[in-house]
């Protein structure tokens, strides 16, 4: 099995968690209440606040260095030259 | 001559369409059985924004323009626009051709779909340019669970790109590209969250830059060193992990940490680190402030300088696919606008943000720099990113 496979495997041990998850019933007591969650909810906390922002700080990114992906953007067609 | 490996592309793509297939499978399932719960979608908001990017012998920006809206509690659309104005004169162009300038078109439509606390979004996006025709299409579910402490978030996008070559009409290529992900991201305390993503990417067909060359050493020539065109494998997999985490400091400011690990099959490896810290300044201003850095070593196949002609299967010399880091240092202030300035009585806010970018090549040299063949300093230069951009909430 070489590295790839890897972890194509990963992912789809991943994905099978997500899968599980959504289709069970497990009632799991919260640790940190609805009530007690103002602070994650202001608006400086949500980093994808910018969104218009972000698409091309990743476009910029993409670019001009060989890593990809993981990131919640699209890419490709570039002016790279 | 030296040989390259050979890399197992179709076993890739069959395992990607195959585990893409069963995801699908599961968040149908899951839509179906779940409790439905609130949830919501983002609110309505339409963004104009100008970028500019200057650096290293480029110069590029425009317009670009983002509307969302909900057309009910559980549909929204998205409408995206963006171009670029470029104009070229960079190490690359200088060394064996001349400045050119062209523009980049691309849009994207998007529509959100709300069941419960499972959120489903697809996206066509499509862009041109003379020599370049990307198009593909996205498919992403996420997913609200363990008492809304975790989201659970699984996508799935294939693309099409046509290549040309202005000034060739006879240079027709074209390559694919399938992408998956997974991401989950939890509520660790009331003052922290995290995340972690996962996207695995697989390209096949022409993935060259038609217009590159590497150079050899031909003492044949008077000036001793010769170009020939790059010569890329036909196929590219790759695989990235994101942690991210945001924490709630106790005098309302926001602190952001993310940290990327890439590696691919051409060898390549790479990973980022960034700071991102947010303060708000009474009711009106939002000062950012972040600081990244990244790293990669070269792809198997580079090489600055060839010893002779087709010295290997495959040829590079990319300053892209070369061994180099970058830093960004970055600030940004928003400006919360009054009433009487805005449209309609509707909230809105004007933003600027300024990004210093350095790159340092450890093994590309400048060819137009004093020293000999092979003996010229590295490369590096450094960037200037603007963007301006006035959001408003309707």
């Amino acid at each position: 099995m070489d590295k790839w496979q890897r972890k194509i495997g990963t992912i789809t041990f991943l994905l099978a968690l997500g899968g599980l998850s959504g289709c069970s019933s497990l009632e799991i007591e919260p640790w940190v209440k609805p009530y007690e969650r103002q602070n994650l909810a202001d608006p400086i906390m949500n980093y994808s606040r910018h969104p218009i922002a972000n698409m091309h700080v990743a476009h910029v990114l993409e670019a001009r260095e060989s890593a990809r992906g993981a990131e919640g953007t699209g890419g490709g067609g570039c002016g790279c030259n | 001559m030296a040989v390259t490996k050979m890399f197992p592309e179709n076993k890739i793509c069959q395992n990607i369409l195959q585990v893409t297939w069963l995801v699908l499978l599961c968040c149908a399932f899951s839509l179906f059985t779940l409790q439905a719960n609130a949830a919501v979608l983002a609110p309505d908001r339409a963004d104009i924004l100008y970028h500019s990017y200057e650096g290293g012998g480029m110069k590029i920006d425009g317009p670009s323009l983002l509307v969302r809206k909900k057309t009910s509690e559980s549909l929204a659309f998205k409408a995206y626009y963006y171009l670029d104005s470029i104009s070229s004169a960079s190490v690359d162009v200088m060394s064996t051709a001349s400045p050119y300038s062209e523009t980049r078109h691309e849009g994207q439509l998007g529509v959100e779909y709300l069941h419960g606390k499972t959120l489903m979004s697809f996206n066509i996006r499509q862009s041109d340019e003379d020599d370049f025709l990307a198009r593909s299409f996205g498919f992403n579910v996420s997913q609200d669970t363990f008492g809304d402490l975790t989201n659970l978030s699984l996508g799935f996008a294939y693309g099409d790109n046509e290549i040309g070559r202005n000034g060739d009409e006879s240079f027709q290529e074209q390559s694919e590209q399938y992408r998956i992900n997974a991401g989950i991201s939890q509520i660790l305390t009331r003052n922290l969250t995290a995340s972690l993503n996962f996207e695995a990417i697989a390209d096949k067909g022409y993935l060259n830059n038609p217009y590159r060359t590497v150079r050899f050493i031909d003492n044949s020539l008077p000036s001793g060193v010769g170009y020939q065109t790059e010569i890329y494998p036909e196929t590219r997999n790759s695989f990235a992990a994101k942690l991210s985490a945001s924490y709630y400091l106790p005098y309302r400011a926001a602190l952001f940490f993310h940290y990327r690990h890439f590696s691919d099959s051409w060898e390549i490896t790479a990973s980022d680190v960034e700071l991102g810290y947010r303060h708000p300044f009474g009711d009106s201003f939002e000062l950012e402030l972040k600081a990244r850095y990244y790293q990669q070593t070269q792809a198997e196949f580079y090489s600055d300088l060839f010893p002779y002609r087709d010295a290997q299967n495959y040829l590079a010399r990319d300053k892209e696919l070369s061994d180099f880091n970058d830093l960004t240092l970055g600030i940004g202030l928003t400006y919360t606008m009054p009433a009487s300035l805005s449209f309609n009585d509707w909230p809105a806010e004007a933003t600027l943000q300024w990004d210093y970018m350095k790159f340092d090549y450890n093994n590309f040299r400048d060819p137009t720099a004093e020293g000999g063949i092979g003996n010229e300093p590295f490369y590096g230069f450094s960037a200037n990113v603007i963007r301006a951009f006035y959001s408003l909430y309707f």
